[in-house]
């Protein structure tokens, strides 16, 4: 019977596929969205930074950094649940996995965010859920919150273009 | 308050916002619940590393700007608003390298909620590239309640 892989060389090929998806993405560098991995289980970090700041006078994060912060977590989560298939199935061997081979990410049709309370000036977490992933179209809930994780400061629901197959 | 002071202080409110300024973003016209507001292109917007093309959540950052200065300069509606909810459809992408504009319009405005509509586009101008619509509070709380009963 074949040995299971050492856990070093399982964790090293996940760690590298998820670094090599985020990483391309300049606008999630810019904003300095950081992603968390329990197993396929992702979990997106915003680091707090002034220049985030949409309203001075509270202060409060701008609506436009939680709004992208949901949606990149939302097409990250896709691309990942894409990309982790590819892997555990061993369909893209673990030195294949390189910033040029990932997978090109699905586009964003719409995008609805639900500001439910004033985004405070402290890092922010999210996690996506796939409701439904189809061959052409997907739709991603999300749920963002700061301190308390069953105190959502914001939600989104998304549809999204898949990437046409070796397109 | 008079439609030229209140236009005067969304003007300042905006261009005051931190991320806005990282953006780059500008406040090119504002007058009686309308906003036109602009951004330039810059690679570190960019969202798909294959086509060089702005991520949306750049473009939802102005348009939800942009919506909120609508708001602040309707003559009916507090200089103080927040969204409430915002839904963006995305009808293509946009050119790489070309400014993104945005036109917003505060077309109602009730005792407590701004209604908003908002366009994006680049050097395309009729060929838009994102579309919005969105809900803002509009409370005006009893700081202007109380200074509109000393008016009257």
């Amino acid at each position: 019977m074949k040995r299971p892989e050492p856990v070093q060389v399982i964790k090293g090929r996940r760690e590298a596929a998820l670094t090599g998806l985020v990483a391309r993405v300049p606008y999630i560098q810019f904003l300095g969205v950081e992603f968390d991995r329990r197993g396929d289980e992702l979990t997106a970090v915003l680091p707090f930074k002034d220049e985030l700041i949409g309203n001075p006078a509270l202060p409060a994060l701008h609506g436009g950094v939680t709004a992208a912060f949901l949606e990149i977590t939302a097409i990250i989560e896709l691309g990942w649940a894409a990309l982790w298939d590819e892997m555990e199935t061993g369909r893209i061997a673990a030195e294949d996995i390189t910033p040029a081979a990932m997978p090109r990410l699905p586009k964003t049709i719409d995008f609805t965010v639900d500001y439910l309370r004033s985004g405070l000036p402290r890092d922010a977490y999210a996690r996506a859920r796939i409701n439904r992933s189809g061959r052409r179209y997907a739709s991603v809930h999300v749920e963002a919150w700061q301190d308390n994780r069953t105190r959502l400061y914001a939600q989104a629901t998304g549809h999204f273009l898949m990437p046409a197959p070796n397109g | 308050m008079d439609p030229e002071t209140k236009t005067k202080l969304a003007r300042q409110f905006i261009e005051a916002i931190p991320f806005s300024r990282v953006l780059g973003m500008q406040l090119d016209e504002i007058s009686e619940g309308r906003a036109v507001c602009s951004m330039p292109y810059d690679t570190r917007f960019v969202g798909d590393p294959d086509t060089a093309v702005i991520h949306g959540g750049a473009v939802s950052a102005l348009m939800d700007t942009c919506s909120g200065a609508a708001v602040m300069s309707h003559p009916d509606a507090p200089v103080v608003t927040a969204t409430i909810d915002l839904r963006i459809d995305y009808m293509r992408a946009a050119t790489p390298g070309q400014r993104i504009n945005c036109e917003a319009t505060c077309y109602h405005v009730t005792r407590s909620v701004a209604f908003v509509r908002c366009v994006a586009f680049d050097d395309d101008h009729d060929n838009p590239v994102a579309s919005a619509v969105g809900a803002f509070t509009a409370d005006r709380g009893k700081a202007s309640r109380r200074s509109s009963e000393a008016l009257s």
